[in-house]
């Protein structure tokens, strides 16, 4: 997909014609999805809230904006969300870093653990999480330590789900980064903070950017975090689109505040595009096992054991807690539950799921929305890594490049947008043949594609746009093949990132709820469908069996994100 | 060929393939042979008895599930000029006059309807809904604590104000959940439209606690309930009148009384009912798979399936229920036209009254 950049600097000379096929052609896949999936239910759905006998009623802004109860939603929701941000980059940064520049044991392992609340659904982790820092929970009995309906509850949950964001996308790069660069200028006489701050930081700086601006926009449309661990006197904007559309069917409400979201998340994708292009270079990248070493000298031992710390309080306690719960049995611990969800499926109710097909209908759903996600995300990050046109006589940017950059925003829009306002404009506008696809099979994987995509581009985007382009040029110049070319310089370094972000786009799938719920078929329920089902029940079998089903969905996601892992070095010993 | 133009190329074949596979992945529902039945996530029916059905009718029956209940009946209402399905399970009295005004049923008297109590058939003359089942929203209470501390648990709505009571109570918010919504609208109707917030701020004096959802307030907070783990912080909950006989189902052995008890005179009665969706492309099918929910099997099937009560009277209940349930003599009911009429501007001054 790259080896177009090097073909479009060759035809410089036939005008811009030919680049604008190329980027059309590349787009053409992506747009269809993003039309079709994302913009006109949107569209059809906001419509039916602000059209009013075939006029629009824009009246309606100034009627939800000016009520009080909603700016204070608004303010709370950016607040929360800032926080939250700043936080979870405080504390997962050095986590980043241990990652990315440390070899310790037992390392690929904590690193697949440490995403899996991220792929957990919100009401399981809710549970966990109130287990620990909630009433009578262990905190709570330990030290009198109770977060729960506290804005810290919620500040902490969100570093909890969005830590492994963090170490992943700056961590992956950071691992890439060649860390001589920065032995070099220290050799010149930099400080060590004067060499890092000068060299490794505005390497970084889109990666860090992109995962920022994810987390913000993560806490920023927070849902269940905000509802369980909040209480009623928190909400989010998210939290009140979903009460006017599901609970009060108020549509022109919900339409001017999902149009509010929009414009606060096309202003912070503004802000971010900016920052990426002003720090945009090609990076000395290379592979990650040689970057890493272990620790030396007291502070970098401490670095590693002080984050160790932090994700065994932080990320670890709570699943524990989970586990333990899901072996806590009425007469001491056993394995009456996970016995009990076999003997309770094979009594024959559709209630009842046998944990196994919940689960072999998660992977399935997954593995579907995956490659959705991998070839929709993988076409558009090639658009946005081609070189920018040259501008035209008039000296205007070629309108394909403004609309490149449209495009860019589009993709990251389905994480803004609530799962409520998507599910009910697939409801009335994906509603006749051939696309009458409320209750086909795919309307799941591509709905979770939808969150998918945002991933991969994000994930691929840095590592793609710091490849050297030199390095292609060289191959050329040795006479590769453009095909050839990209095959052995670009695809090498690029796989690692295609395979966080398809590993990321399954993990998403996994643990996917607000949409799956809404559209899942009772005969084919996934692990948190199932979940929540239980949790929706009174009785200890109940909540018991809930617990064990959610420690099987985190050992499966644990366990995906660890073959993920083994999978990397085994590929990349015969290309280096 | 060079190689954008083949890029390109490989791009639009792969758009294609998509569109090739969405479409695959289209079902043909709409035959003759399928029934589909639209409910909301609660809905559940044993195998063998559904199979039955299958057999005996000749259908098959499909089920789309939609959220809660009342995301379930939006859904419908916004789908009702092109329907998901057939029939509708699942609109209960506090969202019925939406659905009727919506015009989203056809009538159709079910076979069986003679069995079921006259106080439960809210749209008698015009049968565009089935009543299918009922239960009670009604507070519980934790039998180990109140006996701990030798108090007896509350009975009615004025017990829930006494200063005994005080900090006890845990409910669930109006806006975001249906038994918490179903408890304020018990006030409203053993208070008046006059007089119901006037109960509120004694309550919220006395140090009612509410949370998002009947998850939280259940599985954490109420002491009484198993998954708390003894954990919970209050004795008391807004919650089902089956939550007792769900809380002793699958201990061994069976215990004397279940661990949890309802305060009888705090109930709301919450009817659901079922009908034939306007515009129903298998409108047969959906005739014969109202009559099955309405059949003796199907509705003797259902208090272990969905943890409520049939509406027919010679339906058997089980023992579980008979003997850890509880009998609510006089629960609180509102005319459903009331209850659309006021029920968002209620929401609203419950809301301000007792969130802030």
């Amino acid at each position: 997909m790259v080896l177009a950049r090097s073909e479009v600097a060759r035809s410089r000379g036939r005008g811009p014609a030919k680049g604008t096929a190329v980027r059309l052609g590349l787009m053409a896949l992506p747009l269809a999805f993003f039309a079709l999936f994302f913009a006109y239910p949107v569209v059809a759905i906001v419509g039916r809230g602000l059209k009013d006998g075939g006029h629009w009623q824009f009246g309606r802004f100034g009627e939800v904006l000016s009520d009080p109860d909603i700016a204070h939603v608004l303010w709370f929701t950016v607040w929360q969300a800032a926080a939250s941000t700043a936080l979870t980059l405080l504390i997962a940064l050095p986590g980043a870093y241990v990652f990315a520049r440390f070899d310790f044991p037992g390392k690929q392992l904590l690193r697949a653990v440490v995403a899996v609340p991220f792929v957990l659904p919100t009401v399981v982790v809710g549970t966990a999480f109130l287990a620990l820092v909630g009433r009578g929970g262990l905190l709570d009995e330990l030290w009198g330590v109770r977060l729960d309906t506290s804005v810290w509850a919620i500040l902490l949950a969100h570093v909890f789900f969005n830590y492994a964001v963090v170490v992943r996308t700056v961590g992956g790069l950071w691992g890439q980064l060649d860390p001589r660069q920065e032995e070099a200028a220290r050799v010149l006489g930099a400080g060590r903070l004067a060499a890092w701050r000068r060299v490794t930081l505005p390497a970084l700086g889109p990666a860090v950017a992109a995962a920022a601006l994810m987390v913000f926009l993560f806490t920023f449309t927070s849902f269940g975090v905000v509802q369980i661990l909040g209480g009623p006197t928190f909400s989010t904007l998210e939290v009140e689109i979903y009460r006017q559309t599901a609970d009060f069917l108020d549509l022109p409400t919900a339409a001017v505040l999902t149009l509010v979201q929009f414009a606060a998340v096309l202003g912070v994708l503004a802000l971010h595009a900016w920052t990426v292009r002003r720090r945009e270079s090609a990076l000395r990248l290379v592979d990650a096992s040689q970057t890493a070493r272990r620790p030396r000298g007291g502070g970098q031992w401490a670095l590693l054991w002080g984050t160790l710390a932090v994700i065994t309080v932080l990320l670890l306690a709570p699943l524990v807690v989970l586990v333990e719960r899901s072996f806590a049995g009425p007469d001491g611990y056993a394995t009456v539950f996970y016995t009990s969800l076999r003997s309770a499926a094979s009594a024959d109710s559709t209630f009842a799921v046998a944990p196994l097909d919940a689960l072999w209908n998660s992977l399935a759903y997954g593995a579907a929305a995956t490659v959705i996600a991998v070839v929709v995300g993988g076409l558009a990050a090639a658009v946005l890594t081609l070189p920018r046109l040259r501008r035209g006589p008039s000296g205007r940017t070629p309108a394909i490049s403004r609309f490149v950059r449209g495009f860019d925003a589009l993709l990251m829009l389905p994480l803004g947008v609530s799962a409520v306002t998507v599910g009910f404009g697939f409801l009335i506008s994906l509603d006749t043949p051939p696309l009458d696809l409320r209750a086909s099979w795919w309307l799941v994987p591509l709905a979770q594609a939808l969150v998918g995509v945002p991933f991969v581009v994000r994930t691929m985007l840095p590592v793609l746009r710091a490849v050297d382009a030199r390095l292609r040029e060289a191959a050329a110049v040795l006479g590769a093949s453009p095909w050839r070319a990209w095959r052995e310089v670009d695809l090498p370094l690029v796989r690692r990132a295609l395979l966080i972000a398809a590993g990321f786009a399954f993990a998403v799938s996994l643990g996917e709820f607000g949409a799956t719920v809404f559209i899942a078929r009772p005969d084919r329920p996934t692990l948190p469908v199932a979940v929540a089902r239980l949790l929706g029940r009174a009785g200890e079998t109940n909540y018991g069996q809930a617990m064990a089903l959610s420690t099987i969905l985190m050992v499966v996601c644990a366990g995906a994100l660890l073959v993920l892992e083994r999978l990397r070095p085994a590929d990349h010993s015969g290309e280096f | 060929m060079s190689t954008t133009s083949r890029i390109t190329a490989a791009a639009v074949a792969a758009a294609l393939g998509t569109t090739a596979l969405t479409a695959c992945g289209t079902p043909g529902g709409a035959d003759a042979k399928t029934v589909t039945l639209v409910s909301h996530d609660s809905f559940s029916v044993s195998k063998p008895v559904l199979a039955a059905f299958e057999k005996q009718s000749g259908y098959k029956v499909r089920v789309l599930k939609g959220g809660d209940a009342g995301k379930a009946v939006n859904q419908a209402i916004l789908s009702k000029d092109n329907p998901q399905g057939d029939v509708f399970f699942g609109i209960d009295n506090t969202l019925l006059s939406r659905g009727l005004d919506e015009g989203l049923f056809s009538p159709y008297e079910a076979k069986g309807l003679g069995h079921v109590p006259a106080g439960l058939q809210l749209d008698k003359s015009r049968h565009r809904v089935t009543p299918l089942d009922y239960g009670d929203i009604c507070v519980n209470y934790d039998r180990g604590y109140f006996a701990r501390h030798k108090i007896a648990p509350p009975k009615t709505f004025d017990d829930l104000i006494k200063p005994r009571y005080k900090g006890l109570l845990v409910t669930e918010n109006s806006a975001t959940s249906s038994p918490g919504l179903a408890f304020q609208l018990a006030t409203v109707a053993a208070y008046g439209k006059d007089n119901w917030q006037g109960y509120w701020k004694k309550l919220k004096a006395n140090g009612v606690e509410v949370v998002d959802s009947w998850e939280q307030a259940y599985n954490q907070r109420f002491s009484g309930s198993a998954a708390s783990k003894g954990k919970g912080d209050k004795p008391l909950v807004v919650s089902y009148a089956s939550s007792p006989p769900a809380e002793v189902l699958g201990t061994k052995p069976a215990p004397r009384q279940a661990p949890t008890g309802v305060a009888t005179g705090t109930c709301f009665r919450q009817i659901e009912f079922g009908g034939l969706l306007k515009g129903a492309k298998n409108e047969k099918g959906g005739k014969a798979l109202l009559d099955f929910l309405l059949s003796k099997q199907f509705q003797e099937d259902e208090p272990l399936q969905m943890f409520v009560h049939p509406a027919r009277k010679d339906a058997k209940v089980p023992e579980v229920f008979t003997k850890y349930g509880a009998t609510i003599g006089k629960p609180a009911t509102l005319a459903p036209e009331t209850i659309t009429r006021n029920r968002e501007q209620w929401i609203k001054q419950w809301s301000s009254l007792v969130l802030k």
